[in-house]
């Protein structure tokens, strides 16, 4: 069985009680609000995304479960510097990774650190709340308004 | 009756079971309450042996499913004291009955410049539907505001009623805090300025005894299914003078007398507002449920609840870094609250784990979520079968889950 503490990793803990890249981001070139009504979490993104298309500098606020702001901070580090390219592509392998048998492993390779929340596959109604910031992130970039996750 | 618990606990299957490895602890009640075995079997029974359609067959089945249909309605009507079953409408649930007087009701009694008045601490099912006739006609929704234990400002209610005040939607009981409203008081001084009351009973049915004639309610709403019995049947109770002056809310079968293509004739009350195949078995089911809460009672119910509720508040107040939200000197069966350092929505994770089921977001009471300043709370809510030994699984549970985050 899977087990709390396969959710609720130090990792986690640690990212809840001290996200990184928490605020606003100024300047910035694009931005969006996310928002679950399930659970109230509610999420700003903001961008600095270069000429060459590279995320320069990205940040959020809110307010959120664990695991959103957790996932949410975990997100903000994996993508600074990276091309809009690559968050497409990182964007997809945590989407899989969130909803993917549970017998399927996620590829680190690729994951890293954002690793660490494959537990929430295992928790259905928590799964959202992992995704929420990938949804703005991927509207912001698109400029596009509020992700909601229903 | 005495109310013994463990032959109320043997009365709930489903209490039975383990979840995760642990002993299900249900404090999820506010959301729905679980069945007896006396509910489950009547609604077997009925498809078992008595499915038909109603009102409509001449054949055994269907007059077996009329007369049971029918009588769940005057059990119903005993049980909140109405004066007449042509009174009792079968809706899908408070929501639906809420539904059914703002449109059928307000829009041929509400208009431009007049005024609905709601409550802070309304389930959004007493606010929506109110907010819609207010666009539809041109009126405007007043709201009674609350202090910070969860309670309603008397003084500010008696402000706010005017002759322009066409409807006061209450809620009796709280979902959100368990408050429980002065209701009785609200209507008379609501009646003193023509103004029109709904009650949404939705959880205070199942903890109290309401007598509608005594409350002088205009309406008064509940769904079964937090009374112990199935999901998708509630009730409407109108006053008969208002119902039968209402423009049908449905059209269909079952609420008509005779259709041409110029002109339907309208079925009588109730039936004028049940168009369609009903919910039969649950309406059946929702009867049954009734009996067995009466087999209870409500002085044993209340007193079993109450001595719950201020065994939890006592645990509550004790726990540090716990904030309750809703402490209101009248109030029931809910202790809805915060933790610091760990989210509503964590928690309910946590405590799935350790076998105990509540609630965690904003119950769909978004104002009063606003009013305390939170995106969301935690709420543990009881009922007959709950015990104390089950507190306190969940308090050790909250206690895990704080160390967990600490
Ligand atoms: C106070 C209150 N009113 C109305 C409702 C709506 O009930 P239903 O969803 O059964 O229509 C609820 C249910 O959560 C409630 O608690």
């Amino acid at each position: 069985m899977f087990n709390l503490s396969d959710l609720y990793q130090q990792v986690i803990i640690d990212h809840t009680k001290s996200p990184r890249n928490f605020g606003r981001l100024e300047p910035c070139n694009h931005d969006a609000e996310g928002y679950n009504p399930l659970c109230g979490d509610q999420l700003h993104v903001y961008l600095q995304i270069n000429d060459s298309n590279v995320i320069e500098d990205v940040k959020f606020e809110g307010q959120g479960c664990s695991i959103s702001t957790a996932s949410a901070s975990l997100m903000t580090e994996a993508l600074k510097g990276k091309s809009v390219d690559e968050f497409e592509h990182l964007f997809e392998a945590f989407h899989t990774m969130a909803t993917a048998d549970i017998s399927e492993t996620p590829d680190e390779a690729v994951l890293g650190k954002l690793a660490v929340l494959a537990g929430v596959k295992e928790f259905p109604a928590r799964i959202k709340c992992a995704t929420l910031c990938w949804h703005t992130l991927k509207s912001a970039i698109e400029d596009g308004g509020t992700a909601r996750t229903e | 009756m005495k109310h013994d618990i463990s032959v109320i606990r043997g009365d709930f299957p489903i209490l039975h079971q383990e979840v995760y490895g642990k002993p299900l602890v249900y404090l999820d009640n506010a959301a729905t309450t679980q069945k007896p075995q006396c509910v489950i079997d009547t609604v077997r029974h009925y498809y078992e042996k008595d499915n038909a359609n109603i009102h409509r067959g001449v054949h055994l089945l269907s007059e077996r499913a009329t007369a049971d249909y029918e009588a769940a309605r005057e059990t119903i009507r005993l049980f909140f004291n109405a004066k007449s079953s042509k009174e009792v409408v079968f809706t899908r649930g408070a929501t639906e009955s809420i539904n059914l007087v703002a449109t059928s009701w307000g829009n041929a009694n509400v208009g431009k410049g007049d005024e609905v008045l709601i409550t802070h601490m309304e389930h959004h099912s007493n606010i929506v539907p109110w907010q819609m006739l207010c666009d539809r006609v041109g009126a405007s929704l007043k709201v009674v505001p609350m202090n910070a234990a969860g309670e309603l400002e008397m003084d500010a209610f008696e402000t706010l009623l005017s002759d322009r005040t066409k409807l006061v939607g209450v809620v009796h009981m709280s979902n959100a805090l368990g408050t429980i409203n002065p209701v009785g008081t609200m209507i008379k001084k609501a009646h003193a300025v023509g103004a029109k009351v709904l009650v949404d009973g939705a959880q205070a049915a199942a903890h109290m005894a309401v007598d509608l004639q005594a409350l002088d309610a205009d309406f008064y709403v509940t769904s079964a299914h937090k009374m112990y019995g199935p999901t998708g049947v509630g009730v409407l109770v109108g006053r008969e003078v208002l119902l039968d002056a209402m423009p049908p809310y449905q059209g269909g079968g079952d609420m008509i007398l005779t259709v041409t293509f110029e002109k339907s004739q309208y079925n009588d009350l109730p039936h004028k507002f049940e168009a369609g195949t009903p919910n039969i078995a649950g309406a059946i089911g929702f009867g049954r449920a009734i009996k067995y809460i009466e087999s209870i009672g409500f002085k044993a119910i209340e007193a079993c609840e109450k001595k719950l509720l201020t065994y939890a508040i006592q645990k509550a107040a004790d726990f540090d870094g716990l904030r309750q939200i809703g402490t209101a000197g009248n109030r029931a069966c809910i202790l809805s609250f915060v933790l610091d350092g760990v989210h509503p929505h964590d928690l309910g994770t946590i405590l799935d784990r350790e076998g105990v089921a509540i609630r965690a977001g904003h119950h769909c009471a978004m104002p009063v979520m606003q009013f305390y300043g939170v995106p969301a709370t935690a709420r543990a809510s009881f009922s007959i079968y709950n015990t104390k030994a089950e507190v306190d699984v969940l308090f050790t549970a909250l206690a895990k889950a704080q160390a967990m985050f600490a």
